[in-house]
């Protein structure tokens, strides 16, 4: 039942892909209209159809789309907001229950996620598509808007919203090499034998270190747990619930300072249209820095 | 050695700002061929791995909904909420959404994102709170605020996930324990999120709290310039 659910909203996100596919390509000012056309179309036929297609062809296509950004063919077209009078004159005449949509994304999300055993994912679908029905109701606003505004945000976040998947997609394939595994030799080889606060320092450094190059947390957890975490801190008599939340925690303190992790930092940057696409880590860097030097004291701490 | 070839290429691609997309599937095919992978092999772990993570994506949905929102004013009328409260200031906005925003994390409500929630509502509001007190704003004051605004849902989201019992991160965290022959239970390693989740609410306070006085600093000095022309 999940299933079925969850592959009917990947249909939905892959709709939004075409949607935005068919947008660029009828934008007749669209300065790189044939190349953006086809990124965003073969990401909503990836969306929609992928599951039933030879993975090996799902790879050959993301090359292609590699090859669109790389000699950059993928852009923002000529897609406008209203006006700012427009705006100003619907922000009076709707009043605050111009919130209550954006508001309906999280409680059904939540009432879903709570209270049927459908998930978090299946109620972010569900959500979405009763917050639009609620937004176009709200505000009297055309259905047509549903693909005019949607391709336009898509187009303004650009290509940067696939690189979480594709860094997933990436970290599968170091898993498959066999990076992991030399890292943690690496690593094992330059602590001191015996010396708890050493091994903490490393833990969470490395956490913070591995996760900034991976870009994601998670992944680093299990390569750097069994690299560095075993044999140094929870061998040496730590409590492994402390120190294996604490380790984590240190891990997101490097998510905070790297553009690997596109999903929080980049693409939240293209989101809010900063000058500089760095200016997330930029802000977030004396506060990780800060709070990873905390959380070795805390597992110092607390752990032993 | 030569398998990290891969983290070396990420490295310097992301150095030079090349093509983030394309540096990414490099630094994939380069290692996966490094470390004794087929061509046909690197291409369908590729391809499998983009299927099975496409969940990761599905922010995509909530597009469209905020786009009409923000064509008929959700910008502005958190912006007019907002200056009506005259004690409000930018720190003290984004003070407060860090803490709304690790409660909910913390009961697995996902009442946050940069596009569901700052976009359209936070930094609005942030920015409301200081144009009241300075006015018009400056470039480089409103680059700061939206930096700063994207910061408080990285905070709130990151640091108040791990008490919710049945988040990923504790999932993740008593599986690979298990693994490793250690048990322990999620009960356990949840309540053990608490004092760091305490510890980054009061360090991201001293930060906004910082980011006040910046915006009064860079205020000054715009009025300053002024006054020279």
């Amino acid at each position: 039942m999940v299933d079925v659910l969850l592959e009917g909203i990947y249909i939905i996100a892959g709709l939004i892909g075409i949607m935005t596919a068919i947008t660029a390509f009828k934008d007749e000012g669209h300065p790189k209209r044939i190349g953006t056309t086809i990124f965003w179309g073969l990401l909503g036929l990836i969306f929609a159809v992928g599951r039933y297609v030879d993975p090996v062809i799902i790879g050959v296509l993301l090359l292609f789309m590699g090859v669109l950004t790389a000699t950059k063919q993928v852009t923002f077209g000529t897609l406008k907001n209203s006006t700012d009078e427009f705006r100003e004159k619907k922000s009076i005449e709707i009043g605050n229950k111009v919130f209550i949509p954006a508001l309906s994304i999280a409680v059904v999300a939540f009432a879903i996620a709570q209270f049927t055993s459908l998930g978090g994912l299946v109620g972010l679908g569900f959500g979405s598509v009763v917050a639009t029905i609620l937004a176009l109701a709200t505000t009297k606003t055309s259905t047509k808007y549903i693909s005019h505004d949607g391709s336009r945000l898509l187009q303004q976040v650009g290509s940067a919203s696939i690189l979480p998947q594709l860094l997933a997609a990436l970290g599968a394939l170091f898993n498959a090499a066999g990076v992991g595994e030399v890292i943690s030799q690496g690593i094992s080889g330059i602590i001191p034998e015996g010396n708890i606060l050493a091994g903490v320092i490393a833990y969470c450094a490395g956490m913070a270190l591995f996760t900034m190059i991976m870009g994601n947390a998670f992944a680093a957890f299990a390569v750097i747990t069994a690299g560095i975490g075993m044999p140094f801190v929870l061998s040496q008599g730590a409590n492994p619930a402390i120190a294996g939340v604490i380790a984590l925690v240190a891990g997101y303190c490097g998510t905070l300072m790297t553009p690997m992790a596109a999903n929080f930092n980049i693409v939240p940057a293209a989101v809010l249209e900063t000058k500089n696409k760095n200016r997330v880590i930029i802000a977030q860097a004396p506060v990780a820095v800060t709070l990873l030097v905390v959380n070795i004291v805390l597992m110092y701490v607390l752990a032993f | 050695m030569i398998k990290l070839i891969g983290i070396l290429i990420i490295l310097i691609g992301f150095m030079l700002k090349l093509d983030t997309i394309a540096v990414v599937l490099v630094a994939g095919i380069v290692t996966g061929l490094v470390g004794g992978l087929g061509f046909t092999e690197i291409l369908s772990t590729l391809g499998q791995a983009f299927i099975d993570n496409r969940y990761m994506t599905i922010f995509l949905l909530t597009l469209p909904v905020i786009g009409i929102l923000e064509r008929n004013g959700l910008r502005e009328r958190a912006a007019f909420l907002i200056k009506k409260i005259h004690s409000m200031t930018a720190g003290k906005v984004l003070i407060i959404y860090v803490l709304i925003r690790e409660v909910a994390a913390a009961l697995s409500l996902r009442l946050g994102g940069h596009v569901q929630f700052i976009r359209p509502l936070i930094l609005p509001m942030a920015q409301g709170a200081a144009e009241s007190k300075y006015g018009e704003l400056n470039e480089e004051q409103i680059e700061h605020l939206k930096g700063y605004s994207a910061s408080a849902e990285n905070y709130g989201n990151f640091y108040g996930q791990n008490i919710f019992i049945a988040s990923g991160g504790v999932l993740l965290i008593v599986g690979t324990l298990s693994e490793l022959g250690i048990e322990v239970t999620p009960l356990a390693v949840s309540k053990a999120a608490i004092p760091s989740a305490i510890a980054a609410f009061l360090v991201a306070t001293v930060q906004y709290y910082l980011l006040d006085k910046k915006l009064a600093r860079l205020s000054t000095n715009k009025q300053t310039e002024k006054e020279v022309e």
